[in-house]
């Protein structure tokens, strides 16, 4: 039961983006596209439950005062394996995400949930953190990907959805359709709750 | 071109027309969250310009010196962050020690620097860059495109926060008070920076 709690709190209650607001950098930068939000979410979903267990192991023999090092490295040392991982299976997709594939090691939601969740729980329970709390973050990219690709392209994992007579928005898929896009999602989130009340 | 027309393109370049914030979407945690006061903005711009000068220095010796000569390019993201990990640590001794003023106004902003993936980001670029007649970054052009990408946020980050000051004394729909209105805000200021892009939208 508890460990169904840890495995969906992510989705919605704690989400990483929408409730929490961590990892903006990602999710701005890699939206353009359903494919490449997936992707994105899928490679720091490995990383957060890698990084989680191994975290969630060695908790004990962590001297506090250096923990924040031990957790970086740790976490660079599996970003390193998907960077290397998908240059070899997935080229077009490691090309398209770039310089974002690197960053997940400053991506605030690992680290965040490093400190305040996988060093002070087991290894079970922090696995089903990383999980949630992963695939939390890869189903916002795709909400965020989705608008955008239908607004700036009329399509949706490059399927062609709108009709032929929609004339594509460019501006969602360049960068301030992301500022605009996210920003009137979560001022629509924060309406909704607001009337929950 | 000569080298110092070839200097204000870089800076040009790294200040309007990519700004490291609003066109390549990095720095973004401290652009929303350090932004609502000018003060705090002011202080958190100059420890960034700061380390991303000294990260860009200290992280093209690491690679030309260790990590091409060796072979261990595949390492670059764990060399990097020690790297800035360790500058940051380092900075933050020798302003505690020498500078108590200096320390006051920027400490609390240092260890937050480690993780704002600016940081890293100029690092990584900095090595794939390349001058217009073709060459790599040297290591004078990495210190300086450290220097303005750093220059460049700094600038988002006070005009963000001046306009967010002003803000406060706007009424508004309850909905959109902090981080939604910061984002559209934000998405209006990329907007206005395509112009320096010559683009049309």
């Amino acid at each position: 039961m508890n460990f169904f709690k840890e495995l969906t709190k992510g989705i919605i209650k704690e989400n990483p983006i929408f409730v929490i607001v961590l990892g903006m950098c990602p999710t701005l930068a890699v939206t353009t596209s359903v494919k490449n939000a997936i992707g994105m979410g899928l490679a720091a979903t490995f990383v957060l439950l890698c990084s989680n267990i191994i975290i969630s192991l060695i908790k004990d023999i962590t001297p506090s005062s250096i923990r924040i090092p031990i957790y970086i490295v740790v976490i660079a040392a599996f970003v390193s394996v998907v960077n290397m991982l998908m240059e070899a299976y997935v080229p077009a997709l490691h090309k398209s995400l770039g310089l974002f594939i690197p960053l997940i090691v400053v991506n605030c939601i690992i680290l965040g949930r490093a400190e305040a969740f996988a060093s002070k729980n087991n290894v079970i329970m922090s696995a089903a953190d990383g999980i949630g709390m992963g695939l939390g973050f890869t189903l916002s990219l795709m909400v965020v990907s989705t608008i955008r690709e239908l607004l700036g392209a009329g399509t949706w994992l490059g399927i062609k959805i709108l009709p032929a007579t929609y004339d594509p928005m460019l501006v969602a898929i360049l960068a301030p359709g992301a500022f605009l896009t996210l920003g009137f999602l979560m001022a629509i989130l924060s309406m909704v709750k607001e009337k929950k009340q | 071109m000569t080298y110092l027309g070839e200097i204000f393109v870089m800076a040009m370049t790294a200040i309007f027309i990519q700004n490291f914030i609003l066109s390549r979407f990095l720095g973004l945690c401290p652009y929303l969250g350090v932004s609502k006061k000018l003060d705090s903005a002011i202080g958190m711009g100059l420890a960034v310009i700061f380390v991303m000068t000294l990260a860009s220095a200290f992280c093209y010796l690491i690679d030309i010196f260790l990590l091409r000569r060796f072979g261990l390019e595949y390492l670059q993201t764990i060399a990097f962050i020690l790297t800035i990990a360790a500058l940051v640590q380092f900075v933050e001794m020798v302003i505690q020690k020498n500078a108590p003023a200096l320390y006051k106004s920027l400490g609390v902003f240092l260890p937050l620097i480690t993780t704002n993936c600016a940081v890293l980001g100029v690092a990584i670029l900095n090595t794939g860059m390349l001058r217009s007649d073709g060459t790599a970054y040297n290591f004078l052009d990495s210190v300086l495109n450290g220097f303005f990408s750093g220059v460049g946020f700094t600038l988002m980050l006070l005009a963000m926060a001046g306009i967010r000051m002003r803000l406060e004394m706007v009424e508004m729909p309850k909905s959109m008070k902090g981080m939604p209105i910061a984002l559209i805000l934000a998405g209006t200021m990329a907007l206005a920076f395509y112009g320096f892009m010559g683009f049309k939208i």
